[in-house]
């Protein structure tokens, strides 16, 4: 079946607008994706005609509320093919998923022990696990990059030992692209007994895992780069370790029994999602999966193969042209820089000619700071992106730099 | 001229474009052509605070009157910049730093920059007050 990109493009009607006067081209979606008509509908439809809390009143509206929410539920276990959907948790994003395990893991982890991460990380798969460690004592280690942006994995046994706790690494790096070669490093740190956590944000919109393949404890995925509403993640855990792991906030929702002296707390998935949670979120990430699967998944990540080949060529032959990431395995990220000018100088120029990308350090530093780099520009593609808006998106890169030289 | 007077010019200059490429364009050649800071001045304590991009901004006492010299990573910030020198370059402090920048509005620069980057150029204009008034 051929790619429909005109009946994609017609489902996302927020590309259809002009910016300064030019044609929107939105080449930002590794920040966040757009969203098509049937999320909105989702969410509108929940509004007009369901909207109630979930998981308590015994009424009508409340029951179709419930019923929707945990149909995502199910249908998220589906996707990722986890074995029962209350290993399945909704979170308020990938930030909130790996805090959630992060915290908990303060009562488990012992001061001699370690976390591993990697030096391709986003800061929000760095920075709890330094809190882990600054709160218990442990040390957190990193699996370093080599210069085209790949891990480092001949002293990947020195790194992971016999103490470590956990691995938390990212599958498809959000600023470089590189997909990381997840299986050989949960094979290491499973033969020493580690937890392991695989970060998903990049992985939702481009490729279809399965959990139990990969055997992987953890694994984190963001609705708003799946097409769907922001403020909801999903933190997916084995059932055995959602239930050593301590809850991470207190509050309603999440409780078995209530007195004044002590409570107990209810069964996962329930134990994670103190509070009324996002249920209009849910049920539009539901319409997203929906509407990604009706496409293919296979499908989109083979199109933006193949604009990722495209743009890489065809801007190669700007004078100065660098990219920043050349891993042999890469997915629809083109982060780079052009001699003789500022990313963020190209920013504001691409932008005045309509064309969105992402400028800077891409919430990943550590990155920036070992290719000795201010950051990039980064051009990211989803579903709903074309060649000829890369043509565009040259040309107006081509304007930019002769205006900057 | 004065620091008002400084300001219409700007206004004028800009007037003369009619597109924001253009304006940028203006921005960009004011920034190329910005008396060089040089590098032994590029220090930590020169940096502007709140600015995405690193902006170095220096200052001495002439009399009553102020010199700045600055330079920015970043070809736009320093075009800003330079335009702020342009209107406070050796006027006297204490209209620095009373000063009203009414051109920011009128050149329809603060609609055009992103909210990051209109915090940076307030930011440098709050620094290049503060060294005004500490001379004052």
């Amino acid at each position: 079946m051929a790619y429909d990109i005109d009946y994609i493009r017609s489902q996302f009607p927020i590309l259809d607008q002009q910016v300064q006067g030019r044609p929107l081209v939105y080449l930002d979606n590794a920040a966040t994706t757009q969203k098509p008509v049937a999320v909105v509908d989702a969410i509108s439809s929940y509004y007009y005609n369901d909207n109630a809390n979930v998981h308590r009143g015994v009424h009508t509206l409340s029951q179709r509320a419930t019923d929707a929410m945990e149909g995502v539920r199910d249908q998220v276990r589906e996707h990722i093919g986890a074995r029962e959907s209350a290993e399945i948790i909704f979170t308020r994003g990938i930030t909130d998923s790996i805090n959630t395990v992060a915290f908990g893991m303060g009562a488990l982890i012992k001061p001699h022990q370690n976390v591993v991460i990697t030096a391709l990380e986003h800061h929000s798969n760095i920075v709890p696990w330094q809190m882990l460690c600054e709160r218990t004592g442990a040390t957190l280690r990193y699996i370093p990059i080599n210069e085209k942006g790949e891990l480092i994995l001949h002293s990947l046994e020195e790194i992971i030992d016999e103490n470590t706790a956990m691995l938390a690494i990212n599958h498809i790096s959000n600023s470089l692209g590189t997909v990381n070669p997840v299986s050989t490093t949960l094979a290491r740190a499973k033969a020493v007994g580690a937890w392991t956590l695989v970060d998903g944000a990049q992985t939702g919109p481009h490729a279809k895992v399965n959990v139990q393949d990969w055997d992987v404890d953890f694994f984190t995925l963001a609705s708003h780069k799946m097409y769907g509403p922001t403020g909801l993640g999903v933190l997916y855990g084995k059932r055995e370790r959602l239930e050593a792991l301590p809850p991470y906030q207190g509050g309603g929702e999440m409780i078995a029994t209530v007195t004044l002296e002590k409570s107990t707390y209810a069964e996962i998935p329930h134990k994670f999602e103190a509070g009324t949670p996002h249920i209009e979120g849910v049920i539009g990430f539901g319409a997203a999966l929906k509407f990604m699967n009706s496409i293919g998944i296979e499908a989109i990540a083979q199109h933006e193969a193949e604009l990722l080949d495209y743009a890489t060529v065809s801007l190669s032959s700007i004078e100065g042209f660098r990219i920043i990431g050349t891993a042999d395995h890469k997915a629809s990220v083109l982060s780079f820089l052009i001699d003789g000018t500022h990313p963020y100088d190209l920013g504001v120029l691409l932008d005045q000619q309509g064309i969105a990308v992402r400028t800077g350090q891409h919430c990943t530093q550590p990155i920036m700071d070992q290719f000795c780099i201010p950051g990039t520009a980064r051009a990211s593609f989803a579903m709903y992106n074309t060649k000829e808006e890369i043509d565009l998106f040259k040309a107006a890169l081509e304007r930019a730099v002769n205006m900057l030289r | 001229m004065t620091i008002s007077e400084k300001q219409a010019a700007l206004v004028d200059e800009f007037a003369f474009f009619d597109n924001w490429m253009d304006k940028y364009n203006h921005i960009i050649e004011m920034g190329k052509s910005l008396k060089p800071l040089s590098d032994e001045n590029k220090q930590e304590d020169l940096l502007v605070k709140g600015c995405q991009s690193k902006v170095w901004l220096k200052a001495e006492k002439r009399g009553e009157a102020v010199k700045f010299w600055a330079h920015a990573d970043a070809i736009i910030a320093k075009g800003i910049v330079a335009m702020l020198i342009d209107i406070f370059d050796e006027q006297p402090a204490a209209e620095i730093a009373e000063a009203e920048l009414g051109f920011i509005e009128e050149i329809g620069l603060k609609d055009h920059l992103s909210p990051t980057r209109a915090n940076g150029l307030m930011s440098m204009i709050k620094q290049m007050k503060i060294y005004a008034l500490a001379f004052a």
